[in-house]
């Protein structure tokens, strides 16, 4: 397998700009006959969707939900990167530029780091246009707050629900062009397997989720924005119905994954509290900026922390990191918050969670100020845990919150499938080892808005695709290997069900492959899924009919895929001898027990390709080659 | 704790459907509502019965897929709370809960709990937007907006299309919906060309998808989870009335373009 980035050369500022003006254009005419395929309606897929169809294309979009709005992006807290500098703090694309690719340990590919940083200014202006509420200033200006790993305050938000705004944004223009007729829209329709003929990707298989019915659609490219699989760790902050099938279907398909050990853990969210705990509850972020982080200095002291002095507090990432405190990368606050629970001074019950404390805030600022600025998130605090945050420290410990691993994708963002797009979190290509806060949902409505629409002209300008519809064989051969794999899942008739399998491939995930890693663990861990995977085949019980509304058959085609996919992350996770931002490999850090990088031996992106079933996926190797920054050992101290 | 559950049985749209009742033990306290219905869909699953199908997703309040009527109010007991985020701890040991679904002639029945709100989404696509073609938005902060009017937007906005209105109100309407989309647009510098057509072709289409009129019973403000106030009733038949007092009032096709 070859993997061409396409990269455009020139000077790194200009190579986006020139390249848009070179690639080819599709005809107005032209594009009226094209007809493209969106698979999911997060930002990525509903701002891809909204503006192909203002372009002039044909498009039809999926989602699995019962509505386009419910796409997880809604669940973003926090707010939206961008390089405006309003605030005057000296901010710049190139520092944008820079934050993203260190915070991401210098695994990124420049090019695309760049083109995003740059393209992050004209997505406040869109989405200011349709109307999103963006928080402002008294004088009718937008306001900005600071998010963690960097010292700059350019992050853009709508209370605590920016992602939900965002995407009511890009919700509306996607419906106005279902009302348009220019989009035809398939709610409760999961795809399900990709159709590639001829080495091109030109439809999909989807199952109808309220009748059940497997079928097509047939198209001249295919777009997979379906999201992350942090939900191979069962608990995780994603929304329940979040999973790998559209991607991983790809891949099996030809489509190489980068990176799949590239996992982010977030530290802050709501510790778990008993064994029937069906998902976990991210904190925001911005929370960081005003709480401080700490445990009790000695091992054991269950005292309430009001009762606890101050100098017998250890406000740890403050002391380890003085120039950003509180606010230091994800991955780094997750393993700090990690390792003082694992030496015994963890908070709460069971021992893993730490206290993220408003006390002095509210003493600086006022309990109003604080009020306005989290107001809504102290509230779920309390309504999931009973305590409120003005009286108690929060108590919060790291989930599975994002996947910077996906499939591969060229600067146009096509995977090594011809025709086959993966945009926001299903591609790779942005975050490197470890996302920065409010850098998600800047990538999902780059690609959406303004790189994929742009890009896909150029492979529909001279792909000189023949006409290939539903009744084509190939689609009658997916058709019938997806009906037998539904089939497949109905009649093992055990007694174990989707459910209970995904905890426990989760909690083998979380302890083998989650924060931090080893050899011997990955090895266990690559035994046991296989030992998993097999008892999945003998005693799975689902129950019911394939042709039918069955929410325990679309978990039960989930679970199946995340069992291939955890083999393929843990399989990279023991390739890559290093540690790098979220990947901590413990044979691998520095004195001082940070991520230690071997550039010289694993400076590239990790391409993992099918080989088959039962077939060790075959390394593709693409070079990560940084013209412009010189990639060094992070440091936030 | 332990729970007495009658729950609406409807295997699809064609179905009376009925209540079953079922028995839960071994509920925590600190579970959520749909975690208790996790564990009674295993134990049902165990002794290879059907589970109740209801829609969630995201599991924080915010996606607005969950909700179905907890002792004949949408969502349950807690005030400005989804179902996902209502904990068990809100009930006595003991209690008897009846669920059902939604009930609204233009949300049908799909199966058990889970209903078809699509007609939210053809009311948006009928006008709930600002037209803004992507690549031709001028700089965001070329046009100023006053805090107070950017707030109350966002108060409007923080609407999650649930549904809980409509099934707390007598009549079925969705006016609370429509109006907290009217209103957040209305009020923004970059809603107003299209406020009056934008108004006029919402209301049309949601009288089209068969909800029932506004009659101030006030109980989808009581109901909502996003406490979205009744006031924006008020602004959305100040729009209306304003929209079709002018010269030749008429919907607009579908796409917020010209007739």
């Amino acid at each position: 397998m070859e993997l061409r980035s396409k990269a455009p050369a020139g000077p790194l500022a200009d190579k986006w700009e020139g390249y848009r003006s070179d690639i080819r254009l599709v005809s107005p005419t032209n594009k009226l006959k094209h007809h493209i395929i969106v698979v999911g309606s997060g930002l990525a897929g509903a701002s891809a969707a909204a503006s192909l169809a203002e372009l002039g294309y044909t498009v039809s979009c999926f989602c699995f939900q019962d509505s386009p709005r419910r796409a997880h992006s809604i669940a973003a807290q926090g707010g939206i990167n961008a390089a405006k500098n309003y605030q005057n703090d000296g901010d710049s694309v190139f520092r944008l530029f820079y934050d993203t690719i260190k915070g991401g340990d210098f695994r990124s590919r420049e090019v695309n780091v760049y083109r995003l940083a740059e393209t992050s200014l004209r997505i406040i202006d869109q989405c200011t246009a349709q109307g999103v509420p963006f928080a402002r200033e008294y004088g009718g200006l937008l306001a900005n707050r600071s998010f963690g790993g960097v010292q700059v305050a350019r992050t853009f938000y709508a209370r605590g629900q920016t992602g939900q705004q965002l995407l009511l944004g890009a919700y509306q223009a996607l419906e106005r062009q279902v009302g348009a007729g220019k989009v035809r829209m398939y709610p409760r329709t999961e795809m399900l397997d990709l159709v590639v003929v001829d080495g091109r990707a030109r439809g999909i298989v989807v199952r109808d989720l309220v009748s059940g019915a497997v079928g097509s659609c047939a198209g001249d490219a295919v777009v997979l924005a379906t999201g992350g699989y942090s939900n191979v760790y069962y608990l995780s902050t994603n929304a329940k119905g979040c999973n790998v099938t559209a991607i991983w279907r790809a891949h099996r398909r030809g489509a190489a994954f980068a990176n799949p050990c590239f996992t982010q853990i977030h530290p802050t969210c709501i510790p778990q509290t008993g064994h029937h705990q069906s998902k976990l509850t991210l904190m925001s972020e911005s929370l960081r900026n005003d709480g401080r982080i700490w445990v009790p200095k000695r091992k054991g002291d269950t005292r309430p922390p009001r009762e606890i002095q101050d100098s017998e507090r250890d406000y740890f990432l403050e002391r380890l990191y003085p120039s950003y405190g509180n606010l230091v990368p994800r991955d780094l606050a997750s393993r700090r918050v990690k390792e003082v629970c694992d030496e015994g001074r963890g908070v709460g019950p069971g021992g893993y969670g730490v206290y993220l404390d408003f006390a002095d805030a509210i003493a600086r600022l006022g309990r109003h100020v604080i009020a306005e600025r989290y107001g809504n998130l102290f509230e779920m605090y309390e309504r999931i845990t009973a305590e409120n945050p003005f009286d108690v420290p929060m108590r919060i410990y790291p989930a599975p919150h994002y996947t910077m691993g996906g499939l591969w994708v060229d600067y146009n963002l096509m995977t090594t499938i011809d025709g086959l797009y993966a945009i926001g979190e299903a591609n790779f290509s942005d975050h490197g080892a470890n996302r920065l806060g409010a850098s998600a949902l800047m990538q999902g409505l780059a690609d959406g808005y303004f790189i994929l629409p742009y890009t896909i002209g150029d492979y529909l300008a001279q792909a000189k695709l023949g006409q290939v519809g539903t009744d084509h064989t190939a689609f009658r051969q997916v058709e019938r290997e997806v009906s037998e794999r539904v089939e497949r899942l109905l009649v093992a008739r055990g007694r174990t069900t989707p459910d209970a399998f995904h905890r426990e491939l989760g909690r083998l995930m979380w302890d083998k492959c989650g924060m931090s890693r080893n050899v011997q663990g990955l090895e266990e861990a690559l035994q046991k899924i296989a030992a998993l995977a097999e008892r999945f085949a003998r005693d799975l019980y689902v129950g019911g009919k394939g042709e039918e509304f069955n929410q325990t058959l679309e978990h039960a085609g989930r679970v199946a895929d995340f069992f291939e996919l955890a083999e393929l992350m843990c399989r990279d996770a023991l390739h890559r001898e290093e540690s790098c931002g979220s990947h901590f490999r413990e044979e691998f850090q520095t004195p001082e027990g940070e991520a230690k990088r071997d550039d010289a031996r694993f400076g590239y992106v990790a391409a993992w390709e099918y080989a088959g079933a039962g077939k060790a996926p075959v390394l593709n190797k693409e070079p990560l080659e940084f013209e412009v920054v010189h990639p060094a050992q992070r440091s936030y101290v | 704790m332990r729970l007495t559950l009658h729950v609406w049985r409807q295997s699809g749209p064609r179905d009376a459907g009925r209540f079953v009742r079922y028995d839960v033990t071994d509920v925590s306290p600190d579970m959520s509502f749909l975690e208790m219905l996790d564990v009674l869909n295993q134990q049902l699953l165990g002794r290879q019965e059907e589970p109740i199908a209801f829609d969630h997703d995201c599991r924080e309040g915010i996606c607005g897929a969950c909700g179905m009527v907890i002792n004949g109010r949408p969502h349950g007991p807690q005030h400005a709370t989804t179902t996902c985020q209502l904990h068990m701890r809100t009930f006595p040991d003991g209690a008897a809960l009846w669920l059902e679904p939604w009930r609204a002639r233009a949300f049908p029945v799909v199966k058990d709990l889970v209903v078809d709100r699509s007609a939210f989404d053809r009311v948006i696509a009928a006008g709930g937007f600002i037209t803004a073609r992507t690549g031709s938005a001028p700089e965001a902060n070329s046009t100023l907006v006053p805090k107070r009017d950017a707030d109350l937007a966002m108060d409007a906005a923080a609407c999650i299309g649930c549904g809980a209105c409509v099934a707390a109100c007598p009549n079925a309407s969705a006016m609370l919906f429509v109006a907290a989309k009217v209103s957040h647009l209305g009020l923004l510098p970059q809603g107003q060309p299209e406020r009056a057509t934008r108004v006029v072709s919402m209301v049309a289409q949601m009288d089209a998808e068969g909800f029932g009129a506004c009659t101030n019973h006030g109980e989808c403000m009581a109901a909502c989870p996003k406490e979205i106030s009744i006031d924006f009733i008020a602004r959305l038949n100040r729009d209306y009335l304003k929209a079709v007092a002018r010269p030749k009032p008429q919907a607009v096709k579908a796409n917020g373009g010209d007739v």
